[in-house]
């Protein structure tokens, strides 16, 4: 099995922050907690998703609570290590390996934790192929699998399981119990066996992340154009280039929402684009023209260096180049729209597929 | 009379402005010297002696200084210290200095300890405080020896009692203890507010020294005038309270200028751009102050989140190197030795200065000696230095209209051009002085920041109370009464909490009420 060094969460780190999409949390407490259990305890093994068995039992592990409180109330490492163990106790036998819930953001690193501390291998894949704010939003839901029995634990040593009747139900009452945790916790989630794994997650991603991060570095070092190379790197297209203009931001139900305008420059002079955003980017139009939608995935990176720009960081006169890239084909399916479309967000957009929207604009 | 002093002291060049009122009396560049006061002693000597003015004239000396801000870059001068965290059992996967760059680690020393207490964001505890627990540490930093103590806890922006109560359990253990409080100085950002505690911890050494060494150069020239210190949002400081927080004043070197630039340039909203010997600064003014950056400012390696200009550097300055095939300018530079190496004063370095003067756009030292230089050399540099003060400025403007362009710094005569985007180029009287015109004008605040309880008056009676507080908290700092508005105020509802409680930030900006010593 490869191994996952400290100097390689950098680059996975990076490519996370792409695949987040301006949300996921931040990525920076993410990947110096990880580095800092990689430091004491050694590499994790990556583990390929096809050399699991089909009865091995998989736990992805993840940080679930406001990212804004994560920032203040750091954990103490040790909650994730205490709700992945409370869940392997309750499902009363070995589990294998653990797995990141999404290629996006602060998630896609916080397991290394556990990986590193039982020293167990960590699989190479998630359940969004990229990052979105709530539990129900995975592959596995769209195939039946449920996301409980799930355990929740905080700082404090208090840790739950919790059985539901749907993933909703697992987000709204995991929701609440965080909220009595002081916002932050740590989950393990979506137990799995390597079948399910290999059926309903999507595969491959955290060496996609690596992929991301090392093709943005070398471009960096070598000064050629940062996003090209992460548009080859992800089969993306770039939908605009610009200014970052006005940004308005309201905190609404827990979530932060908001719109970025950004002028265009070159070919998209004269115009302007407004990105809308709940944690994530989900929606980017031009006048009437719907240029990409949720579940496909929009990013910013800054034109110059290639560096991802979260919604957080999103300022007046960043100049920044929008891309949009395929999101995983489940998404695209009826069932997977209704979980994650633009309408579930509150849009009245019909969902169209990122290469099919840019075919039509350049036919 | 109500004359006073702005000091700029730069890591090259030590500017000072004598103003009366409104006006600039007299000014002086001077190279900024090793000991830092014997630079000010001359600049001030020079400011008294060419405009005649007595020292009992002065109502005031305001310095705006990057020496607290260099020591923690050059990683010189720094106190040991050791750092206590009130989070357990929460924070632990990340000990304070985790990310600090080794080098600045080692010289202000690894000693760290996490203790029980801290508040959740809803103002619960994580853990009660343990005094016996907290003796215990400050015993083992007695023992170290050391006498510098940064202390942050979880949430304390909303609730510092903890960092407040631990402060002087330690004081009480060790008592030439310098206590530094995290919610003294930062937002909410655990990381980033007790790295600036810690900074400013291992700093106030420095800063009692430097700051007595400024107070001594002023007394010995019989200036018995208050002397204050510029912060990072442009206001003054008194220099007892910059001897506490030395760290308030990163920073305050660009705010300096882009404030003296709108002060000059009577322009209230525009781009500035201050070429000094070695780097450009470019920055937005709103309504005359700096916009400000949104996100984690580093220092020296170390990541903050003070609120901080924000401004753009690059490699352009009047001492940058030109050299051909290919042609690269800057980011190398002559800096402060420009008079010895430069072309135009005899040496042997092609700098930015010498193709300005080749060029015909300024007059310094002798012309004729670079009148050998290759007239194609010298057009394509200037369309280079043009080329690159467009993209900087273009970089920070956030709208498409032009807007104005103010020109300040020494070295500036490199700026002879229409900048892009521009609605018009301004380059104002005494511009090579802004900086310290800026700490000259710097005004005078006052801050609120309670927690109010909803439960007997509503929300905007809190509002108009802590605004008024604030007023009166500038005033009591010495702020004109007549002009103090309110610039800032922000409100957080805490949820949670008994009472109905928010949390209400308010500040108060006025100018400097200056009345003469004698």
């Amino acid at each position: 099995m490869r191994q996952i060094t400290v100097e390689a969460l950098d680059d996975i780190a990076r490519g996370a922050a792409v695949l987040g999409t301006g949300g996921g949390g931040d990525p920076y407490i993410g990947k110096l907690m990880a580095q800092g259990a990689l430091r004491r305890r050694g590499n994790v093994a990556l583990l390929d998703p096809l050399d699991l068995d089909d009865d091995d039992l998989v736990v992805p592990t993840a940080m679930m609570g406001a990212p804004t409180v994560m920032v203040e109330k750091i954990p103490s490492g040790k909650e994730i290590v205490i709700a992945f163990q409370a869940l392997e106790k309750y499902l009363g036998r070995p589990v294998r390996a653990t797995m990141s819930c999404e290629a996006g953001g602060l998630n896609s690193t916080t397991p290394f934790t556990v990986a590193a501390e039982l020293g167990i291998p960590l699989v190479d894949g998630d359940m969004m192929g990229r990052a979105f704010p709530e539990l129900q939003m995975a592959t596995p839901t769209l195939s039946g699998v449920t996301a409980t029995p799930m355990a929740i634990a905080d700082e404090k040593g208090n840790s739950a399981v919790i059985n539901t009747v749907s993933n909703r139900w697992t987000e709204t009452l995991a929701r609440t119990l965080i909220v009595d945790m002081g916002c932050s916790a740590m989950i393990a989630i979506y137990p799995m066996t390597g079948k399910q794994v290999k059926e309903t997650c999507v595969l491959h991603t955290i060496t996609l992340l690596e992929r991301i991060g090392i093709t943005i570095r070398e471009a960096r070092q070598r000064h050629e154009d940062p996003i090209a190379a992460v548009t080859g790197a992800t089969d993306g297209y770039v939908i605009w280039r610009g200014k970052v203009g006005d940004v308005a931001r309201r905190t609404e139900t827990g979530f932060a929402r908001g719109e970025a305008v950004i002028a265009g420059v070159d070919e998209f002079d004269g115009r302007d684009l407004r990105v809308a955003f709940q944690n994530e980017f989900l929606v980017a139009r031009s006048g009437d023209d719907v240029l990409a939608t949720t579940p496909d995935l929009i990013t910013m990176l800054d034109d110059e260096t290639g560096e991802p720009i979260t919604t957080e960081g999103l300022r007046y006169g960043f100049r920044v180049a929008v891309l949009s890239m395929p999101c995983d084909p489940r998404w695209r399916t009826p069932a997977g729209l209704q979980v994650v479309g633009p309408g579930y967000f509150g849009y009245d957009i019909p969902y169209v597929p990122i290469e099919q929207r840019v075919r039509e604009r350049t036919a | 009379m109500s004359r006073r002093i702005g000091i700029d002291v730069g890591g090259t060049n030590t500017d000072a402005v004598l103003m009366d009122g409104l006006s600039v009396v007299s000014k002086i560049k001077t190279p900024t010297t090793e000991d830092v006061t014997s630079g000010i002693t001359t600049a001030l000597r020079h400011v008294l002696a060419s405009s005649g003015t007595a020292t009992t004239d002065i109502a005031g000396v305001m310095i705006g200084t990057t020496h607290f801000t260099n020591a923690v870059v050059e990683r010189r001068r720094l106190e040991p210290t050791a750092t206590v965290r009130l989070g357990l059992p929460a924070t632990a996967a990340l000990p304070p200095m985790v990310d600090w760059p080794e080098d600045l680690a080692q010289v202000v020393g690894r000693s760290t300890f996490m203790v029980h207490g801290g508040h959740e964001f809803d103002g619960r505890e994580i853990a009660p405080l343990d005094p016996e627990e907290i003796r215990d540490v400050a015993r083992q930093i007695a023992d170290r020896g050391i006498t510098a103590v940064a202390v942050s806890s979880v949430f304390s922006p909303v609730n510092s009692g903890m960092e407040e109560e631990a402060g002087a359990i330690i004081a009480g253990v060790i008592p030439a203890a310098q206590v530094t409080l995290s919610s003294d100085i930062g937002r909410v950002g655990l990381l980033e507010r007790e790295n600036a505690a810690i900074l400013n911890a291992c700093l106030r050494p420095l800063a009692q020294q430097t700051i007595s060494a400024f107070r001594q150069a002023i007394a010995e020239l019989g200036i018995t005038a208050p002397l204050y210190l510029t912060q990072n949002d442009g206001t003054l400081m008194s220099a007892d309270y910059a001897e506490q927080y030395p760290v308030l004043t990163f920073a305050s070197g660009p705010t300096n200028s882009m404030r003296g630039a709108a002060f000059l340039s009577g322009l209230t909203d525009a781009m500035v751009v201050d070429v000094g010997g070695t780097t450009s600064d470019v920055g937005a003014l709103n309504n005359g102050f700096p916009r400000e950056a949104s996100v984690a400012v580093d220092i020296g390696g170390v990541r903050t989140n003070f609120r901080m200009p924000d401004v753009y550097s690059f490699g352009l300055g009047g001492g940058s190197l030109v050299q051909h095939e290919p042609l690269q300018i800057g980011p190398r530079s002559v800096g402060y030795r420009i008079t010895e190496q430069a072309l135009v004063f005899g040496g042997h370095t092609l700098t930015t200065t010498d193709i300005a003067v080749a060029a015909g756009v300024a007059e310094i030292g002798d012309a004729s000696l670079v009148r050998q230089l290759d007239p194609l050399l010298v057009r394509e540099s200037m369309a280079r230095i043009k080329q690159m003060t467009d993209a900087a400025v273009d970089r920070m403007k956030t709208s498409a209209e032009p807007v104005p362009v103010i020109v300040v710094g020494g070295g500036s005569i490199l700026i002879a051009f229409d900048v892009a985007g521009a609605s018009e180029l301004v380059k104002p009287e005494h511009f090579e002085a802004a900086n310290a015109v800026g700490a000259a004008i710097a005004q005078i605040s006052g801050e609120v920041d309670r927690v109010y309880s909803l439960a007997s008056m509503s929300r905007d009676e809190a509002v108009a109370d802590a605004k008024a507080e604030a007023t009166a908290r500038a005033v009591a700092a010495g702020a004109d009464a007549d002009s103090v508005q309110i610039v800032d105020v922000e409100d957080v509802p805490l949820a949670y909490l008994p009472g109905n409680a928010t949390r209400i930030r308010v500040k108060a900006v006025g100018d400097l009420a200056l009345a003469a010593t004698a």
